[in-house]
C-alpha cells in the first residue's frame, strides 16, 4: 500500500471545483439575418440552446400512455399544458448552469483498488478545510453512540447508550450543549431544525432544545427504540419495544397515528425520503411499509430467511438495502416490483446500513464499515467491490452520511468518527430549502415557510404523485349516481338521425334505410374488432405454447 | 423359533439319543430285571391284601415316619422296597452299581457331543427360502438388498444404539423433561376422566357421546384418506353395531317407557315428540354406510394404482412427514441418492484408498452415521408398514407372526455377528494403520458419536457451503445474481416441501420464492474483515447451531409469509353472490335445492382487477383504498374533458415555486386580468358578454365604447 497521494485519486476540495465545462459549443446561426445597426453581428443569436437530456429531467407529464380520442377543445387545453411544461422545464434546465459545484470522486490508478486507500491518505491529499472534516471523538466512557446530522448537514447530535447527549456545530466544532440524561439513550434525532432534539430514552421520549433544556417529555411514546423525522410532514415517527409505530406531529404536538405492527419488538426502522413511507424490519425476515393513513402496512416484502437487521432507502426512493441474520445484503427495487437486484453474503452480516445523498451505500459490520458506490447517481450501488473500507476502534452502532458533505459519521462504542468519503454528498444545496450557511434569521423565516407548506400526514402513500391523479372510483360512482338521478345518460352518444333531404328522397322508407345502414356499419365495426381481438388472443396462446418448448412426455400425466 | 419347532426338535433329539444308544450293546437284561422286580412287588401287595381279608391281624411292623435318634435294629422296615429285608443288604457297601455308571457315562458322552440337526421338512424350508414372487415383494427385496440391509429386525438396531449414544446431556434432560410432562399429563387425564365419570347429568353425557361420534366420523374420513385398510375395518365395526341395533329391540318403542308414552301420546305433545325422537334415532342407527364404503373402495383402488406408479420413496417421505422437519426429510431422501452413488465405490476395490487424506477420513464417519441413521429411519417405517399389513390381513396373521419372530431372531444373530466383525476389524485397524480400506462399513466408535449426531449432517453442509462461499471470488458472478434456478437447488426444493399435495401453481410460486431467498450470493471480498473476539470452539459450535436454527426458521418464514399473504388475499377478495333461481329449469319446492351444477354456474364473485402482487411471491401489497388521499383528489372532471387521463395530463406539472424557477413560477401564476389599483370596475352588463341589443347602430356605438373602455383599463 502506498501512502503517497497520486494525482489520479486526488480529491479536489469541493469549494475549488469550479470547473465549468461547456457542454456544447455554441453554433453560429445564419449571420446574415442577425445584423445590428452598426453592422456588427451577434455571435450568439437567439436563445441559448439547452441540452435535451437536461430538459427531459424536468418533464413530468407521462406521455407513454395513450390518450383516448378527445374533442378539439380538450386537445387545445392539452396542448397548452404541454407547452407550459416544456417552457418551465427549459427554464429549469437553463438554471442548472447555476449549480456550479461538482461532486467529489476517488479514482484508483489502473488496477488499483480504491478500497485500499485509507483515511490517512485521503486526508493527506485534500485541502486543509476538507482534512479538518475527518476527526475522531474519543468517548469511551458512555458506551456505543447513535448520531444524527441536521437536515442542513451543519450540526451533529449524538447520544451514548449510557446517557451522554451532545449537540455541536461539527464544522467549527462548537459545542451547543452537552448533558447526561442519566438514562439509557436508544436513539437521537434532530427535529425540523437544529434547535430541537428528540431523544429516545429508556422510558419515554424527550425533546430538548439546543441548550440542553428539556422541553417535553412525551409519555405516550414509551420505550422507543428508533426515531425518524419526516421533514415535510413535521412528523416524528417512533418505533417502540411494545410493537407500536407512533407518528407525532411536532408542529402541533399531537399524536397523528399509533399503529400496531403486530410483529413484536421494533428496532429496525428507516424512512423513504421520496414518499415519506416508513420501512420497518421484522424478525420474520419481512420489511413492512407504513403510512399514518392506513392501519395496515401498505406492503410487506419478504427479504431474508432470518430476521432483518437493518434497512436503508436511498434518496430517490428507488432502492432499498436490507441486511438480515442470514448474513446477506440485498438491494431491492422499490419501483413496484420489490425484487432483489443484487445480493451479497457478508462474512459477518451488516448490522447498520445507510445511503448517501448520491447513492453510496455504507454497511457497518462489527468494527468495520464498507462503502459501495454505483456508476452514477441513479444507479444502485454495485456490491462487487467496496469503494472504501475503514476500521474503527469499536463495533459500529450508528451510521449516517452528512448531507451536502463528503463525510460519513459513524457512532461506535469508542465514540464518534467522521470519515471522508469522496462523492458521498450532494455538492449543490438549495439555499431556500436547506442552507448550511444560513443565519438565525434565515432559519426562522425558513421555519415559518416550511410550516406553511407542511404536507398533511394523511397524504403519505406509496405514490407521492397521487394528488396529480383523479379519483377514478369516486368519479365512476358519481357518474352512475347521476345517470340514476336523471334517468338517462347525458353523455351517451345520440342515436343517428338522418338529415332531411329534398326531391322526394326523404321518404319514410329511405330514412329508415339510411338509419339501418348506419346501424349495420356500426355493428360490422364491432364484429371486426372482436374478431381481431380473438385472433390476437389465439396468436398469443400459440406463441406461449411454442415458448414452452419440448413436447410433453407421456409420463407427464402422472405429475400431480 | 416357535413352540412347535422347539417341540419337534426336542423329539428329534430324543430319537437321536435312542438311535445313538442302540448300537451300544447295553445289557438288555437290566431292563427286564427292572420289569420283573416291579411285578414281584405288585404281587406281594396283592398277597398282603388277600391275607388281610381273612380278618386275622398279623403283627404289623412298626413304621418309622420321622427321624429319631434311636433307631432300633428290630424296627427296620422294608416297606418302600416291598422286599423282605435281608441282612446281606444291610451289610453291603454303599456305592452305585457299576451297570448304572456305564449308562450315565454314555449319557454324558451323548450330551457333550454336538447334535446333528435334523433337516426341516421340505415345506418349511421352502417357506423360509422363498423367492420374491409378487412385484411388491420383489420391489421390497430389491430395496432391501440395494441398501445392504439385514432382512430381519433386531431388538435394538445399531442405529438405535448409535442414536441412544448420541444423546447429549442437554437432549437427555429434554427427554427426561418430556417424559415427566407426559407422566403428569397422564395423571391429569386420569383425574379428569375419573371426575367426568362421576358426573350424573344425562344431558352432559349425551353431549359427550355426540361429540365422540362426530370425532369418530371425522377420524374415519381421515383414515380413509391415509389408510384405507384400517378404515375398512372401522367401517366393519360400524356395520356390526348396526346389525346389533337392528337385532335388538332398542329404540323401537317397545319398552315399558315407550308403552307408557304411547298411552299418553294421544294427549301429550311432549310424549309424542319423545316417541318420534326414539324412532328417528333408531332410523339413524340402522342407516347403512353404503355411500361411504363405495367411496372408500374407489379410493382403495386408486391408491393401489398409485402405489404401482409412484416409487416407494415418495410414500416413505409422506410417512415421515409427521416429524415435520423438512431438513431431516431432505437429508433422508438425498441420502438414498448418496447411498446409491456410494454403492459403486464399495463394490470396486479402490487402489487409491491408501492415499486417503486425513480430512476425508474425518468426514467419513459422519457419512457412515448418516447412513446408519437413514437405515434406522427406513427400517422403522418398514416396520410400521408391516404392522399395518398385519392389521390389514387377519387371515395371514399366523404366518406373519411367524416370520416376524424369525426376523427378530435372525436379526439378533446378524447383529452379534456384526459386532464380532467390528471388533475384529477394529483390531485389524489397530494393527495396520492407514491401510484399512475406508469402504469397510462399520459402527461409529463411541468417541465418534458426537452429541450433535442428529444435527451433524446439516452442520457439515452449511460449513461446506460457507467454505464455498468464502472461496468464490466476487468477479466470478459479475452479472446480477438474480434469483436463478440452479440445478441443485431446484432438486432440493421439492423435497423440502412437506406439504407437497397442493395446488400446482402455488407450488411453483413457492419454489420461486425459495429460490429467491436461498440463491447463493457471492460473498463480499473485503479487505478489512471485522475483528472478533477469539472464540472458543464451543462457541463456534453454538454458532453453528444458531445457524442451523436460523436455517430451520427460514422454512417457517417462507411458509408463514405465504400463509399470511393467502389469508390477506382471501380476506380482500369480494364475496360470492348467489344468483341461482331455485326452480328455474328444474323442479322446485320445499326441500328441493338447486343442483350443484347450477349453483356452480351462478354462484359468482364479481371479478376485481388483478392484484398488483399477483406475480410477486415475496411481496404483499395492500389493495385497500387510502380514503384519506382520495379525499384530496379530484373527483369530478371539469368541462372539456371526457376522460380522466386527459385531465390528469393538465395537472401533472407542478405550479409552485418549490418546483419551478422564479420566472416560470411567475408566468404560470399570472392572473388573466390585471387591474390597476384605484380604478373603478363597473358591474358587468349583458352587452359586455355579447348579447345583441335591438338596433345595429346601438351595437356599433357600443363596440366602440367597449373598445375605449378596454384601452383605458389596460
Amino acid at each position: 500500500m502506498e501512502t503517497a497521494p497520486k494525482p489520479g485519486r486526488d480529491v479536489p476540495p469541493k469549494k475549488d471545483k469550479l470547473q465549468t465545462k461547456r457542454k456544447k459549443p455554441r453554433e453560429w446561426k445564419n449571420p446574415e439575418s442577425q445584423r445590428s445597426l452598426s453592422g456588427a453581428q451577434d455571435p450568439f443569436p437567439g436563445p441559448a440552446p439547452v441540452p435535451v437530456e437536461v430538459v427531459q429531467k424536468f418533464c413530468r407529464i407521462d406521455k407513454s400512455r395513450k390518450l383516448p380520442r378527445s374533442k378539439a377543445k380538450t386537445r387545445s387545453r392539452l396542448e397548452v399544458a404541454e407547452a407550459e411544461e416544456e417552457e418551465t422545464s427549459i427554464k429549469a434546465a437553463r438554471s442548472e448552469l447555476l449549480l456550479a459545484e461538482e461532486p467529489g470522486f476517488l479514482e484508483g490508478e489502473d488496477g488499483e483498488d480504491t478500497a485500499k486507500i485509507c483515511q490517512a491518505d485521503i486526508v493527506e491529499a485534500v485541502d486543509i478545510t476538507s482534512a479538518a472534516k475527518h476527526f475522531d471523538l474519543n468517548l469511551r466512557q458512555f458506551g456505543p453512540y447513535r448520531l444524527n446530522y441536521s437536515r442542513t448537514g451543519r450540526h451533529l447530535a449524538f447520544g451514548g447508550r449510557r446517557g451522554h447527549v451532545a449537540a455541536l456545530d461539527w464544522v467549527t466544532k462548537k459545542l451547543m450543549c452537552e448533558i447526561n440524561v442519566m438514562e439509557a439513550v436508544r436513539d437521537i434525532r434532530f427535529l425540523h431544525s437544529e434547535a430541537l432534539l428528540a431523544v429516545a430514552q429508556n422510558r419515554w421520549l424527550h425533546i430538548y432544545d439546543n441548550q440542553g433544556i428539556e422541553l417535553h417529555c412525551i409519555r405516550r411514546c414509551d420505550r422507543v427504540t428508533r426515531l425518524e423525522f419526516l421533514p415535510f410532514h413535521f412528523l416524528l415517527a417512533t418505533a417502540s419495544e411494545t410493537g407500536f409505530l407512533t407518528y407525532l406531529d411536532v408542529s402541533v404536538g399531537k399524536i397523528v397515528a399509533a399503529l400496531n405492527a403486530r410483529a413484536g419488538r421494533l428496532d429496525v426502522m428507516s424512512q423513504n425520503p421520496y414518499n415519506a413511507v416508513i420501512h420497518l424490519g421484522h424478525s420474520n425476515g419481512t420489511v413492512s411499509l407504513w403510512s399514518p393513513a392506513m392501519k395496515e402496512p401498505l406492503a410487506k416484502i419478504l427479504c431474508h430467511r432470518g430476521g432483518v437487521r437493518a434497512v436503508a432507502v436511498d434518496s430517490t426512493g428507488t432502492y432499498m438495502a436490507t441486511s438480515g441474520l442470514d448474513h446477506q445484503l440485498k438491494i431491492f427495487d422499490l419501483r413496484g416490483t420489490y425484487q432483489p437486484l443484487s445480493t451479497r453474503t457478508l462474512p459477518h452480516g451488516a448490522g447498520h446500513l445507510a445511503f448517501s445523498q448520491r447513492g453510496l451505500l455504507v454497511a457497518g459490520m462489527g468494527d468495520v464499515v464498507n462503502i459501495w458506490a454505483g456508476q452514477g447517481k441513479a444507479s444502485p450501488p454495485s456490491l462487487e467491490q467496496p469503494y472504501l473500507t475503514h476500521r474503527l476502534s469499536g463495533p459500529v452502532h450508528g451510521l449516517q452520511f452528512c448531507p451536502f458533505e463528503d463525510v460519513l459519521g459513524v457512532g461506535h462504542s469508542g465514540g464518534i468518527t467522521s470519515m471522508l468519503v469522496p462523492g458521498a454528498g450532494e455538492p449543490n444545496f438549495d439555499g431556500l430549502e436547506s442552507n448550511p450557511y444560513r443565519s438565525r434569521k434565515q432559519r426562522q423565516e425558513w421555519e415559518v415557510k416550511a410550516l406553511l407548506e407542511k404536507v398533511p400526514a394523511e397524504l403519505i402513500c406509496l405514490d407521492p404523485r397521487a394528488l396529480a391523479k383523479v379519483d377514478v372510483i369516486s368519479l365512476e360512482q358519481g357518474k352512475k349516481e347521476r345517470i340514476e338521478r336523471l334517468g338517462y345518460d347525458p353523455e351517451a352518444k345520440a342515436p343517428f338521425q338522418p338529415k332531411p333531404k329534398q326531391k322526394g328522397r326523404s321518404s319514410t322508407a329511405s330514412l329508415v334505410k339510411r338509419k339501418r345502414k348506419v346501424m349495420d356499419e356500426e355493428h360490422r365495426d364491432k364484429v371486426r374488432q372482436s374478431l381481431q381481438q380473438q385472433q390476437q388472443q389465439q396468436q398469443h396462446k400459440e406463441v406461449k405454447a411454442k415458448s414452452t418448448g419440448a413436447r410433453p412426455s407421456a409420463l407427464d400425466r402422472f405429475v400431480r | 423359533m416357535n413352540v412347535n419347532q422347539v417341540a419337534e426338535s426336542l423329539l428329534a433329539l430324543s430319537q437321536q439319543e435312542e438311535l445313538v444308544d442302540l448300537p451300544k450293546n447295553c445289557p438288555l437284561s437290566e431292563n427286564e430285571d427292572d420289569g420283573d422286580s416291579d411285578g414281584e412287588r405288585k404281587h406281594q401287595k396283592l398277597l398282603e391284601a388277600i391275607s388281610s381279608l381273612d380278618g386275622k391281624n398279623r403283627r404289623k411292623l412298626a413304621e418309622r415316619s420321622e427321624a429319631s435318634l434311636k433307631v432300633s435294629e428290630f424296627n427296620v422296615s422294608s416297606e418302600g422296597s416291598g422286599e423282605k429285608l435281608v441282612l446281606a443288604d444291610l451289610l453291603e457297601l454303599v456305592k452305585t452299581s457299576s451297570s448304572l455308571a456305564t449308562v450315565k457315562k454314555q449319557l454324558n458322552r451323548v450330551k457333550s457331543r454336538k447334535v446333528v440337526e435334523l433337516p426341516l421338512n421340505k415345506e418349511k424350508i421352502e417357506q423360509i427360502h422363498r423367492e420374491a414372487r409378487t412385484p411388491l415383494e420383489q420391489e421390497i427385496f430389491n430395496l432391501l438388498h440395494k441398501n445392504k440391509r439385514p432382512v430381519t429386525d433386531p431388538l435394538l438396531t445399531p442405529m438405535e444404539k448409535a442414536s441412544l449414544r448420541a444423546m447429549s446431556l442437554e437432549e437427555a434432560k429434554m427427554h427426561r423433561a418430556e417424559l415427566q410432562r407426559a407422566r403428569a399429563l397422564q395423571s391429569y387425564y386420569e383425574a379428569k376422566a375419573r371426575r367426568e365419570k362421576k358426573i350424573k347429568s344425562k344431558k352432559y353425557h349425551k353431549v359427550v357421546k355426540k361429540g365422540k361420534a362426530r370425532k369418530a366420523s371425522k377420524e374415519l374420513e381421515q383414515l380413509q384418506k391415509v389408510n384405507p385398510t384400517v378404515a375398512l375395518e372401522e367401517l366393519e365395526k360400524f356395520e356390526n353395531a348396526r346389525m346389533m341395533e337392528r337385532m335388538s329391540l332398542k329404540h323401537q318403542n317397545s319398552g315399558k317407557w315407550a308403552k307408557s308414552k304411547a298411552i299418553m301420546a294421544k294427549y301429550d305433545l311432549e310424549a309424542r315428540q319423545a316417541m318420534q325422537e326414539q324412532l328417528a334415532k333408531n332410523k339413524e342407527l340402522t342407516q347403512k354406510f353404503q355411500v361411504a364404503s363405495e367411496i372408500e373402495e374407489e379410493k382403495g383402488c386408486t391408491e393401489e394404482v398409485e402405489e404401482l406408479l409412484v416409487p416407494h420413496v415418495v410414500n416413505e417421505v409422506q410417512m415421515n412427514v409427521d416429524g415435520l422437519n423438512p431438513w431431516m426429510l431432505r437429508n433422508c431422501t438425498s441420502d438414498t441418492r448418496e447411498a446409491a452413488t456410494q454403492e459403486d465405490p464399495e463394490q470396486l476395490p479402490e487402489p487409491a484408498t491408501h492415499e486417503v487424506s486425513e480430512s476425508e477420513g474425518e468426514e467419513r464417519p459422519v457419512a457412515e452415521e448418516e447412513i446408519l441413521l437413514r437405515d434406522f429411519e427406513e427400517r422403522r417405517s418398514l416396520r410400521k408398514r408391516s404392522e399395518l399389513n398385519q392389521d390389514a390381513e387377519p387371515a395371514g396373521i399366523q404366518e406373519t407372526k411367524d416370520s416376524s419372530c424369525q426376523d427378530v431372531l435372525s436379526e439378533l444373530r446378524a447383529l452379534s455377528q456384526k459386532l464380532k466383525e467390528n471388533h475384529q476389524s477394529r483390531k485389524q485397524k489397530a494393527s495396520s494403520e492407514g491401510t484399512v480400506p475406508r469402504v469397510q462399513r462399520e459402527e461409529p466408535a463411541p468417541e465418534e458419536a458426537a452429541p450433535l449426531l442428529l444435527q451433524r449432517p446439516e452442520r457439515v453442509q452449511t460449513l461446506e457451503e460457507l467454505e464455498e462461499l468464502g472461496k468464490e471470488d466476487c468477479f466470478q458472478n459479475k452479472e446480477i445474481p438474480r434469483p436463478v434456478l440452479e440445478g441443485q437447488q431446484s432438486e432440493r426444493t421439492p423435497n423440502n416441501r412437506p406439504d407437497a399435495p397442493k395446488e400446482k401453481k402455488e407450488k411453483e410460486q413457492l419454489i420461486d420464492l425459495q429460490n429467491l431467498l436461498t440463491t447463493q450470493s457471492p460473498s463480499v471480498r473485503s479487505l478489512a474483515v471485522p475483528t472478533t473476539i477469539e472464540e472458543l470452539e464451543d462457541e463456534e459450535e453454538r454458532d453453528q447451531r444458531q445457524m442451523i436454527k436460523e436455517a430451520f426458521a427460514g422454512d417457517d418464514v417462507i411458509r408463514n409469509f405465504l400463509k399470511e399473504k393467502r389469508e390477506a388475499v382471501e380476506a380482500s377478495k369480494p364475496k360470492d353472490v348467489d344468483l341461482t333461481l331455485p326452480g328455474w329449469g328444474e323442479w322446485g319446492g320445499v326441500g328441493l335445492k338447486p343442483s350443484t351444477k347450477k349453483r356452480r354456474r351462478f354462484l359468482k364473485a364479481p371479478e376485481g382487477p388483478p392484484r398488483k402482487d399477483k406475480n410477486l411471491p415475496n411481496v404483499f401489497i395492500s389493495e385497500k383504498r387510502n380514503i384519506h388521499v382520495a379525499a384530496h383528489q379530484v373527483q369530478v372532471l371539469p368541462y372539456p374533458f371526457t376522460h380522466h387521463r386527459q385531465f390528469e395530463r393538465t395537472i401533472q406539472t407542478p405550479v409552485g415555486s418549490t418546483w419551478n424557477t422564479q420566472r416560470a413560477f411567475q408566468k404560470l401564476t399570472t392572473p388573466k386580468v390585471v387591474t390597476k389599483p384605484g380604478h373603478i370596475i363597473k358591474p358587468i352588463k349583458a352587452e359586455d358578454v355579447g348579447y345583441q341589443s335591438s338596433s345595429r347602430s346601438d351595437l356599433s356605438c357600443h363596440t366602440v365604447e367597449s373598445k375605449m373602455n378596454h384601452h383605458t383599463s389596460q
